[in-house]
């Protein structure tokens, strides 16, 4: 059976994952030979997911980790964690 | 994650309520970046996410005797995480413009993707110009708000599909779904922006295996 590039497509994100199954795999794998196409909007979905990973696109405001322990500081010297209810 | 990694959370616990509560520190610790980044999905707003983690950091402490074991630690903190930012947003909502339930309808249609066969290398080095980590931020914020959160605990914080549904409260083929659309729209958003500041090079094709 041959795919079509919608096809390609709609497995993108479930082919990054490796969560197709042998056969679709497969079938991906045989189109994206000779689909110039496809083989592009699989490499570029994958660096978004790559690079969406990197520490350095999201970072915490400078001090967060300081000012969430000092107010943790003041919230544990005052209270208990509660009984159970 | 896998479920052993949540001993040494269950011991701390175990100590914490036994008295020792400086311990609840190092309890916290592994999970305040991704307690801020699930915030900051939802709020948008630097200011504001910190001060919801705060908060939500002090729940996790004062309801520690509810925590059973059953789900692990990081998914019953970020569950706490999302319903803090949640009830922010139902307090904000007369002030925004798009409200929660029009976020929260589900995109139909078809997607075409971006085609640029000029951008296929891996540049984990493209970060280092702030720029692109500027364009990605921008992208994942510009997502509706259900799609939003699938990608900054699947992608951004990197959670399994079925932390995510716990966390999200929705199926785990949803998380999938929505997932899916969501990487759609950023690889259409995003594939022209970055194409035209990556830079050039061939012979990295083994970063795709």
């Amino acid at each position: 059976m041959r795919i079509d590039c919608k096809h390609v497509w709609e497995h993108i994100s479930a082919y990054i994952d490796g969560e197709v199954d042998a056969e679709l795999r497969a079938e991906i794998d045989r189109h994206l030979e000779t689909c110039e196409i496809c083989s592009a909007v699989l490499d570029s979905t994958r660096n978004v997911v790559v690079l969406m990973a990197d520490d350095r696109v999201f970072e915490v405001p400078t001090g967060y980790s300081d000012r969430l322990h000092a107010r943790l500081d003041q919230e544990l010297k005052l209270n208990e964690p509660d009984e159970e209810k | 994650m896998t479920a052993h990694n949540d001993e040494p959370a269950t011991e701390l616990i175990r100590r914490i309520l036994g008295g020792e509560k400086h311990l609840f520190h190092d309890l916290i610790r592994p999970v305040e970046r991704s307690i801020y980044f699930l915030l900051f999905g939802l709020l948008k707003n630097e200011v504001e996410a910190e001060d919801a983690a705060q908060e939500t950091a002090i729940k996790v402490y004062v309801n520690l005797r509810l925590y059973r074991g059953d789900a692990q630690f990081k998914t019953w903190v970020l569950s706490i995480a999302r319903n803090e930012g949640l009830n922010r947003l139902r307090k904000q909502v007369s002030r925004r413009e798009d409200s929660i339930e029009a976020q929260t309808e589900e995109l139909d249609g078809d997607y075409t993707p971006a085609v640029l066969t000029s951008w296929r290398e891996i540049p984990a080095e493209m970060l280092e110009r702030k720029e692109v980590a500027a364009l990605l931020r921008e992208a994942i914020e510009g997502l509706p708000e259900i799609y939003r959160n699938v990608v900054m605990l699947r992608d951004v914080q990197e959670l399994g599909v079925r932390e995510a549904a716990e966390v999200l409260c929705i199926s785990e083929p949803a998380v999938k779904v929505r997932l899916h659309r969501a990487r759609a729209l950023l690889q259409r958003a995003l594939a022209p922006k970055l194409a035209s500041v990556a830079p050039r090079r061939k012979g990295l094709m083994g970063w795709f295996q």
